[in-house]
């Protein structure tokens, strides 16, 4: 089908021109996806529209501030009801100090390595990219704030992805519910150890390859095991919604719902990346055997 | 009347390259919002929408280079596979600038639904390469864009010819 007579035409006619723009873009996807190449192209276009990614942030933000204005009637019941949580909270700290210093000193006695503190990086979500191929958002904190990829995001209830991909100012990150993440957790109630994977939807988790006697319960909560150098142990995952142990398979079809998320709140906390897991020791004494790849455990 | 387009009616000046870069920038800007669950869901995708507008409008100026780049642009604003969106962008331009006459022929309210399947081949350009690379299926509610995006169509000409309007001349008796 003819677009245009002959002598109007500029340059390779539109068929010459989709054959060479859809090789390019496969030429493309193949690199990116096989071989997760191509930062230089991406930052470059990243720092090309972080204006336009923040332009459309200050709608939110000039909502927040002129909402922040009209607040002051509810302000009274918020301090008093903040005030007894601060107490509350005060006195749970006030314990953790304690068992800390305990935990400390038995691990001392033990010999045992310290468990590791971590610091802290409050970032905000800037908005959730419209692909239902891939669980993301996007933090307003990159490079320049001293991120790197396979830090951990938490919000204030449990761990809400990993940092996959840093830019100048801006950060990706793949959410637990991403078909491709999974985070290594244990049970709180037996202590049993698996892996909770995404499934691609909004609130979904799963536990695969569970034997279907496992000891395991409506409600019981996962929380990260920390044998795998990137997560911190002990950040609730997610709940256990639902168990289909059918005895003509081998394992469960097990059903969590991840505890944090991206719907409820925008402010999350980046933790700051574990000090390095030791290399294996020539003699193996106590130290335990560690993945050697780390920076790719969450991810697969 | 009914194949007479009212914007063949209309005589409208040149469209400066400018306005379409600001139309463009726009849309980005639009498709970058923070929007939740069901917005999330009924936002027409701006970008491709605007591509189509100037691919039909304006074919000599706007055509496969322009849909390429804007893919390559929301590819990173998107976080999907670098080329995904620039792969669907093309072929949707393509089609348009095949149809372009044709679809020029019918009023604003009769384009919306072939506007729609065009915005459509775009997605399935998506979902094929998608399925390439993972393998799970998105749910009926990934095609809502398309619809919506149809709905916004006979709008969208009103808001892009604003500044090709002639002034009144102020001379004319």
């Amino acid at each position: 089908m003819e677009t245009a007579p002959q002598f109007f035409r500029h340059g390779p006619g539109p068929l010459a021109r989709l054959v060479f723009f859809a090789l390019l873009s496969l030429l493309l996807m193949a690199i990116d996806t096989r071989f997760k190449y191509l930062p230089e192209i991406r930052q470059t276009i990243a720092v090309a529209i972080y204006p336009l990614q923040r332009l459309a942030h200050l709608p939110t933000a000039i909502y927040d501030q002129v909402s922040g204005l009209f607040v002051s009637r509810n302000l009274v019941d918020e301090i008093a009801y903040l005030r007894q949580q601060h107490l509350a909270d005060q006195g749970q700290l006030q314990r953790l100090l304690a068992l800390e210093a305990e935990n400390m000193q038995l691990r001392n006695l033990l010999e045992a390595g310290q468990r590791a503190e971590s610091e802290t990086t409050m970032a905000e979500i800037l908005y959730i990219p419209h692909d239902p191929f891939s669980r993301k958002a996007i933090l307003d904190k990159g490079s320049q704030a001293g991120i790197q990829p396979g830090q951990v995001v938490v919000d204030d209830v449990g761990v809400v992805g990993q940092i996959t991909r840093v830019y100048p100012w801006l950060s990706e990150v793949t959410l637990i519910t991403d078909k491709d993440h999974s985070v290594p957790v244990q049970l709180v109630r037996s202590g049993l150890r698996s892996m909770v994977s995404g499934t691609g939807e909004d609130g979904t988790l799963e536990l695969r390859y569970l034997a279907a006697n496992a000891d395991i319960q409506d409600g019981d909560l996962l929380v990260t095991s920390g044998i795998d150098g990137i997560y911190p142990p002990g950040l609730p995952v997610a709940l256990v919604s639902k168990i289909e142990s059918n005895t003509a398979y081998a394992f469960a079809r097990i059903t969590c719902t991840p505890a944090a998320g991206v719907n409820r709140n925008r402010q999350v906390l980046i933790l700051s990346p574990l000090p390095p897991v030791p290399e294996r020791p020539v003699e193996p004494v106590e130290a335990k055997p560690e993945d050697k790849n780390r920076g790719k455990v969450g991810i697969r | 009347m009914a194949f007479v387009n009212s914007s063949q009616q209309e005589v409208l000046s040149h469209v400066r390259s400018r306005f379409i870069v600001l139309s463009l920038t726009a849309a980005l800007l639009l498709n970058l919002l923070p929007l939740q669950g069901v917005a999330l869901l009924l936002r027409p995708d701006f970008v491709a929408l605007v591509v189509l507008y100037w691919s039909i409008n304006q074919p000599q100026r706007a055509g496969m280079n322009m849909a390429f780049t804007m893919g390559l642009l929301m590819d990173v604003g998107d976080a999907s596979i670098f080329g995904q969106h620039a792969l669907a962008y093309s072929v949707m331009a393509f089609v348009a600038l095949l149809l372009h006459r044709r679809l020029r022929i019918f009023s604003l309210r009769k384009q919306a639904p072939q506007i729609g399947l065009l915005l459509l081949s775009a997605q399935l350009v998506m979902l094929l390469t998608g399925l390439l690379a993972s393998a799970s299926l998105p749910g009926w509610d990934f095609f809502l864009a398309s619809i919506s995006g149809a709905l916004l169509w006979p709008l969208l000409p009103a808001l892009m010819k604003i500044p090709q309007r002639r002034k009144p001349d102020s001379d004319a008796l």
